[in-house]
């Protein structure tokens, strides 16, 4: 430069400034940035604020559950202890040594693996398991294990008093340190031990389907209702975010006037069709079958496969009604709050688990290709379920209304319809793009916000969001478990109460005459009659 | 000036500094401006030899805060960087490091099916690897000591 300087002999002043407009000459693509993002801002802003003003959807996520567990331990007791058994001891805070230490061992091999930490994280319910009964003694040891583990504590740790073992639940459920009981057995005991129990003042926890056949489900309220105690149906749905976002969407109108809703089962395993493994130790010494076919109408030889994979046949279940329909239909009564059909009609077929390979002696009774469809000409709409157990694509759940659709998972997305009157103007003015939704709602989200990404909704959408946001993973059976809980402790109902299983019970009581009887099922809502 | 450049090769390589700068500046903007941002979908999307890493550290709160505090604000400072010609040198490494971190977590194998990015799949070179490559380029073909504001700081310690 000082060469230049020299050569040229130009003024300083001007030298300087060619400095300046070379040390400077991008600054200005800095102003370009700031207005580009400005505008942006600015529209995301107005759409979002726009959008919000709109759909007027409350902006508070809701809140976590209650956490007051002092005071004297609520003294449980648990009747069967099959798969979801287990699940439901877990869900209470017990779980067999054996199996913490499997995912202890398996948190150690891998990182990602959280059951573990998640399982010591669960919150404490202040709760004492001190009766176990199951009519397979294998798995009343490992209740008692499940019980005593009061510390969570894999194999070789320092555990609490055994819980005394029964064998036959009239014994337990008479017992005086018990208050409270999670029913967790086949279909075909749920009313008995409930209204049992109830009738001994214990407060009743009953897995799903609620019932076998209608009568009981009559049966059962009766009996709910005169003792008064605190009862809970094991849909754990009702805890899940984001229906309860949906209810709020629905009694707003987001949707229009709703005239289709489909839900549906999309399983594809052996295991998703309840073809469980037959565990080898179970023989006529260690199982009590005369008690297990006590209930039924029709006896049969002793057989592991039916007291294994009892959801196969009609003398103990009712199959994908009583097992997968009520969640679906719990799930949208639980937002739509429709109550029970006027009628109901369904058909399909064992068109998959037919072949020999799926079956040792017997042959499965209950479908594995179901549909039914429920009529509410009264509100104007129908609810379509439609099951299969042998393909997995996820065909989802969703509720349709004139102005627009909702689509619900962990998520919950609403899109406006093309066609829509309520949101003509906007889809027209650009402010709503039918292809992107208007509400989103991703549980896990600091705050709720008419737009999310793409890749948001991708993300939560498999759980990821859901499960890592804030460290924790929050089971939905858990929180259920726990508001039954806190509502003994508090002397009220919980969210599944009598009145929810009643019309579960009677609209899966209806779907499963209409198969065997191959008709259209009425419900008479004055007479309270099926016909 | 150990750069000779024709003005026509000076000013492309400007518009590409600029270009990624501004790209740079734009992702950390965006997030930042987003309450909701996190990278703990990206990271747990993550596959390959390093998956067991990124799964990690969005597996860890704590940790997972940092990270996004760094991303957000290495973006950004990188961005401004490149943008305005200031400390471009180390703003080339740092950048390079950022790519390079993205890449791995995402490495575009045959086969391989990732939630991002959403247009498709790659076969081994991706954007990122692209990115990273032109500032490779950049850092070797430096331009911010003619034009951008280290013209300033270099110009000091010449005439200090």
């Amino acid at each position: 430069m000082e060469k230049n300087q020299q050569k040229n002999e130009k003024p300083k002043n001007k030298l300087n400034r060619r400095e300046l407009l070379k040390g400077m000459a991008t600054v200005p693509v800095l102003g370009a940035f700031a207005f580009g993002v400005w505008r942006k801002k600015k529209l995301d802003h107005y759409r979002s604020h726009q959008l919000s003003r709109e759909l007027n959807m409350s902006s508070t996520p809701e809140g976590e559950p209650k956490k007051i567990w002092d005071g004297e331990p609520l003294r449980l007791g648990i009747i069967g202890f099959g798969i979801r058994g287990k699940q439901l001891m877990k869900a209470a805070g017990f779980a067999m040594p054996s199996q913490v230490q499997n995912w202890k061992d398996s948190a150690d091999q891998n990182s990602n693996d959280r059951r573990y930490t998640e399982f010591k994280e669960q919150d404490d319910l202040n709760i004492i398991v001190n009766g176990v009964c199951d009519l397979f003694t294998k798995r009343n040891d490992e209740a008692a294990s499940a019980a005593a583990n009061i510390n969570r504590e894999g194999l070789k740790g320092s555990y609490g008093r055994m819980p005394k073992i029964y064998t036959n639940y009239r014994d337990l459920i008479r017992a005086d340190d018990i208050d409270a009981v999670i029913i967790a057995a086949p279909d075909h005991w749920h009313t008995k031990i409930a209204i049992d129990a109830a009738r001994a003042g214990k407060h009743v926890y009953v897995e799903k389907g609620l019932t076998r056949l209608p009568e009981e489900v009559f049966a059962i309220r009766d009996v709910i209702k005169d003792t008064g105690v605190v009862f809970q149906l094991g849909h754990q749905g009702r805890q899940t975010d984001s229906y309860i976002k949906a209810a709020e969407a629905v009694e707003k109108g987001l949707l229009g006037d709703i005239n289709l809703i489909e839900v549906t089962t999309n399983r594809n395993s052996p295991n998703g069709a309840w073809v469980y493994d037959i565990d080898p130790e179970g023989t006529p010494e260690t199982i009590d079958w005369k008690q297990f076919e006590e209930p039924c109408e029709s006896k049969h030889a002793f057989s592991p496969e039916r007291f294994f994979r009892w959801r196969c046949w009609w003398d103990y279940g009712t199959g994908l009604s009583g097992d997968l329909l009520t969640h679906e239909y719990d799930a949208v009564n639980q937002i739509v709050k429709m109550g029970i059909p006027e009628t109901a009609v369904s058909s399909g077929g064992v068109y998959f688990y037919e072949k020999p390979e799926h079956f040792v002696n017997e042959v499965r009774e209950v479908p594995d290709v179901w549909n039914a469809t429920f009529e509410y000409p009264e509100k104007n709409f129908a609810l379509l379920y439609s099951a299969t157990l042998a393909n997995n694509r996820d065909r989802g759940k969703v509720i349709m209304g004139h102005d627009g659709h909702m689509e619900l998972g962990n998520n919950l997305s609403i899109y406006a319809c093309r066609e829509s009157t309520r949101y003509r103007d906007k889809i027209r003015s650009g402010l709503i793009d039918p292809d992107t939704p208007i509400y989103s709602y991703i549980p896990g989200r600091k705050d709720v916000d008419a737009i999310a990404s793409p890749t948001e909704q991708y993300f939560a959408g498999r759980g990821l969001l859901y499960t890592y946001r804030g460290g924790r993973r929050v089971d939905t059976t858990h929180l259920h478990i726990a508001e039954w809980v806190q509502a003994i402790r508090d002397n009220r109902q919980p969210s599944c109460d009598i009145d929810q299983a009643f019309d579960e019970g009677i609209t899966a009581a209806m779907a499963t005459i209409s198969y065997k009887e191959g008709r259209k099922i009425t419900w008479d809502r004055e007479k309270e009659e099926i016909s | 000036m150990d750069q000779k450049y024709t003005k026509t090769q000076l000013w492309f390589l400007v518009i590409l500094r600029v270009a990624i700068g501004w790209h740079f500046l734009y992702e950390g903007i965006i997030k930042l401006m987003n309450p909701n941002w996190s990278s703990v979908g990206y990271l747990m999307d993550s596959r390959g030899w390093f998956s067991g890493l990124f799964h990690a550290i969005a597996g860890n709160t704590g940790l997972l805060e940092i990270i996004d505090f760094l991303n957000i604000w290495g973006l950004i400072l990188i961005g401004l960087a490149l943008l305005l010609g200031l400390f471009t040198r180390i703003a080339y490494y740092g950048g390079i490091a950022l790519l390079a971190m993205y890449y791995l977590s995402h490495p575009p194998f045959i086969n391989a099916v990732y939630a991002i990015p959403a247009e498709g799949t790659y076969m081994l070179i991706n954007k990122n690897l692209i990115e990273l490559l032109t500032l490779i380029v950049l850092l070797v073909f430096p331009t911010s000591k003619i034009i951008g504001l280290d013209r300033f700081i270099s110009k000091k310690r010449v005439d200090g």
